[in-house]
């Protein structure tokens, strides 16, 4: 990668004291911002920040599978795809799908098609975009975890959202969440994502070098950072509905909304029939 | 994009509107969608910029490098203009390679910016023959409501215009693009016998024909594209050309501000 | 309400455990381990031994007995394809019109693009739809315009009873049908349209929540200079 030249050799990603390059503790986060519900075509939408990515996610659905052929009667297709924006990396990335976005939107709707009630939606689609405008490794957590609030935001129904974080190895030391230097010059990385409630691990890779005590203490740094970054996604979508909730209330201590009968006004039609139907 | 079907009431709806002087939104013929610009939005990018039309939203990136100089201008930088319409922009957008929507686009773009010399490309050489800087602007749809053209001719322009020329990566200073002209493209759609500026998604649908304009600061025309299936006169051309001036003049001194 | 102030109950979201006591899991919950849980994004009403989540967002669903305003999207010699608005496409057959409509004639009756208003008769497991627009009340509409809202807001422009479609009809005189699909078909003079169109989209973006009917009633008397002649609805927060 052509940023190395900045970083010296013998330069350590992690002190003596345990303070990584960019100031962090091994078990801290760099800062994240959600924001739900922010673009207008989507059925569902979120932006993330999280240190220097930026993330959109949109969600379409649930609608008609395309082509036909890949509808499954029994179920809905959650169908994500991942891609980076040209500009979102130093050296400019060819636009289009390349191998590693195509394995990443793989595994990234494998792990959503564990959460979403599928059955409920038979043979439709529930497609899920994630656009990277700005990248700084950790662009699979922070797309998940954005388009999980726009899967809520869409409505979609599913057990829980799906919370993503990544650990690895930098300087000998196992450590949360790595920067794109730490993520180029480490020994390991780690993304995961988890169904919070449950625990279940729905996304799992790693590539480098661990010990399975170094994994599992990656492990306990990943999952005690999902809890927070979940507490953010259900902030965000708490926002995004605060204001609409106090007034749906009201309707919703009354009847039911689909009993409501349309009997208040069958419109009085238009003389609109063609002239032909006169003649039948 | 996929085929869509329209309703026959929006159809008319627009038109009988159209035929008082009226818009859905409440526009008059000749006025753009409120423009709000974002520059420097990415990092990673040498320019960038976000930009508000309306609903139409759009994010520009212009990335520079160091390539090989055209044969026939070896003093000269490149230009390459490319438009991905993601599918997350719209639900009639779909992923594969650029459909022929998204060429125009950014040849429409490309143009403007080409032929008005907006960049002075010769103070972009390195070694003649050998080594220029190339500018790569890549149009990232974010939201789709209609006239992409002129909401990523602005970006384009609006990233171009806070872009630095990355010298440092040569051993030398960086410094910011040799920015000489501010071309601004109106575009406008043919509903009915009128000619409505900036048209939003549901005025682009059930358009005719549309026109795209661009001028620089002088007023004078710097690239022109005719679309869709129906016809202008040549009066609505000229007149599309004076709107595209008046109008350009508001829409270029926003863009200078941001 | 009178006195005593409604429990305040917050957004829930997938995931959420619900306090479902003594209740069985109704829409939008879902069940695991003998608790109830929240599937989506709502709000939770109990009714009837059930306890719901009232969803915020989505999109519509298709229900037998819903009315809908579809658009024809294609046809065949004995039916019609309709977009309701939904994740399945409905067929229309000509035997659920009110019209002798013979084979490869569909075409005289509903072309594509057309809007009609019609009933959803049977969704089956499958999703399958199937549409009528044989009783009089349906049919082709024209003129006018059709506005679409998030079909999670309909129950809150009907109203109460229907309370907010009348206020807005009060004032602005437009004939008005609210699709339960979404889609809201208005036509009358240019101001009550203009007005209605306003209120709508105040509506759908669901603005401050307190008071959606007041605020609506305010904007209305201030357009028109006068005063509403339905009363005052009391809202549930206890204002009135």
């Amino acid at each position: 990668m052509e940023d190395i030249e900045h970083i010296p050799k013998e330069l350590k990603l992690i002190d003596a004291k345990g303070i990584r390059l960019d100031g962090r503790r091994a078990d801290e986060l760099r800062p994240i911002k959600i924001e739900a519900g922010v673009l207008k075509k989507a059925d569902g939408s979120a932006y993330l920040e999280w240190g220097n990515n930026k993330v959109l996610a949109a969600v379409y659905g649930p609608r008609e599978a395309h082509p036909r052929h890949l509808q499954d009667p029994a179920k809905a297709l959650v169908q994500c795809r991942y891609n980076m924006a040209p500009f979102s990396v130093t050296d400019r990335k060819r636009p289009g799908p390349d191998r590693r976005s195509v394995e990443i939107s793989k595994v990234i709707s494998e792990a959503f098609s564990a959460v979403v009630f599928v059955e409920q939606f038979p043979r439709t689609s529930v497609d899920v975009y994630i656009e990277v405008l700005q990248a700084d490794a950790g662009t699979r957590c922070a797309g998940l975890t954005a388009a999980s609030v726009a899967l809520a935001d869409a409505g979609i129904p599913m057990r829980d959202l799906v919370t993503s974080c990544a650990s690895g190895k930098i300087g000998g030391v196992v450590a949360l969440d790595l920067n794109k230097d730490e993520d180029n010059f480490g020994e390991a990385d780690c993304p995961m994502a988890i169904v919070p409630r449950t625990g279940e691990i729905v996304l799992l890779q790693m590539d480098g070098h661990l010990t399975a005590a170094e994994f599992d203490e990656a492990m306990e740094l990943s999952i005690g950072a999902a809890k927070q970054i979940y507490e953010l996604q259900r902030d965000a979508l708490r926002r995004r509905f605060a204001s609409v909730a106090e007034a749906a209330q009201r309707e919703a201590e009354r009847e039911p909304p689909r009993e409501e009968p349309p009997r208040e006004m069958p419109p009085e039609m238009p003389e609109d029939l063609p002239p032909e139907v006169d003649d039948l | 994009m996929t085929a869509e079907v329209i309703s026959e009431l929006l159809r008319e709806h627009i038109n009988r509107l159209a035929a008082t002087g009226k818009r859905t939104d409440g526009r008059a013929f000749d006025e753009p969608r409120p423009l709000t610009v974002q520059k420097n939005y990415i990092k990673n990018a040498e320019g960038s910029a976000r930009v508000q039309l309306g609903d139409t939203d759009v994010l520009v990136g212009v990335k520079i490098d160091v390539g090989e100089p055209y044969p026939d201008t070896p003093n000269q930088g490149v230009l390459s203009t490319s438009a991905e319409l993601v599918p997350l922009a719209s639900p009639t957008f779909e992923a594969g390679p650029p459909s022929p929507t998204a060429i125009e686009l950014a040849r429409v773009v490309d143009r403007g910016i080409r032929e008005s010399k907006t960049v002075n490309t010769e103070k972009l050489c390195i070694t003649p023959k050998e080594k220029v800087w190339i500018m790569f602007i890549d149009i990232h749809a974010l939201d789709y409501d209609g006239n992409l053209f002129d909401a990523a001719s602005y970006g384009a322009l609006a990233a171009l215009s806070c872009a630095k020329v990355p010298a440092s990566k040569i051993g030398k200073e960086d410094y910011p693009l040799p920015l000489e002209h501010w071309p601004i493209s109106v575009t406008a759609a043919k509903i009915g016998g009128n000619v409505l500026v900036d048209p939003n998604l549901d005025e682009e649908r059930i358009a005719a024909a549309r026109i795209t304009v661009t001028t620089d600061e002088n007023g004078d025309i710097r690239a022109m594209q005719k679309g869709l299936r129906g016809s202008f006169s040549l009066d609505e051309v000229r007149a599309a050309i004076r709107t595209s001036q008046r109008v350009g003049k508001g829409l270029r001194g926003i863009i200078q501000r941001a | 309400m009178d006195g005593s102030a409604p429990e305040r109950r917050e957004v829930v979201i997938p995931g959420d455990l619900l306090n479902g006591h003594g209740l069985k899991p109704g829409s939008g919950t879902f069940n695991e381990g003998g608790r109830i849980y929240a599937a989506r994004v709502g709000i939770v009403a109990e009714r009837e031994g059930f306890v719901d989540v009232i969803p915020l967002s989505g999109r519509y669903i298709p229900r037998p007995g819903d009315v809908i305003i579809g658009k024809i999207t294609d046809l065949g010699p004995s039916h019609w394809l309709v977009d309701i608005n939904s994740p399945y496409p409905a067929p229309l057959n000509a035997k659920e019109t009110p019209w002798m409509v013979e084979f490869g004639d569909t075409d005289r009756y509903l072309r594509v693009g057309d809007v009609i208003l019609a009933e959803i008769v049977s969704v089956d497991e499958a999703m399958r739809v199937q549409l009528s627009m044989a009783d009089r009340q349906f049919g082709r509409l024209t003129g006018g315009q059709v506005l679409d809202i998030s079909p999670a807001k309909v129950p809150r422009l009907i109203g109460r009873d229907g309370s907010m479609v009348a206020l807005i009809r009060e004032f602005t005189n437009v004939r008005m049908f609210v699709g339960q699909n979404g889609r809201i078909w208005i036509d009358g003079d240019p101001e009550g349209v203009h007005h209605a169109a306003h209120v709508i989209k105040v509506i759908d973006a669901s603005g401050p929540a307190p008071g959606l009917t007041d605020q609506v009633r305010a904007y209305l008397e201030a357009a028109y200079g006068r005063r509403a002649t339905t009363p005052a609805e009391r809202d549930d927060d206890g204002r009135h």
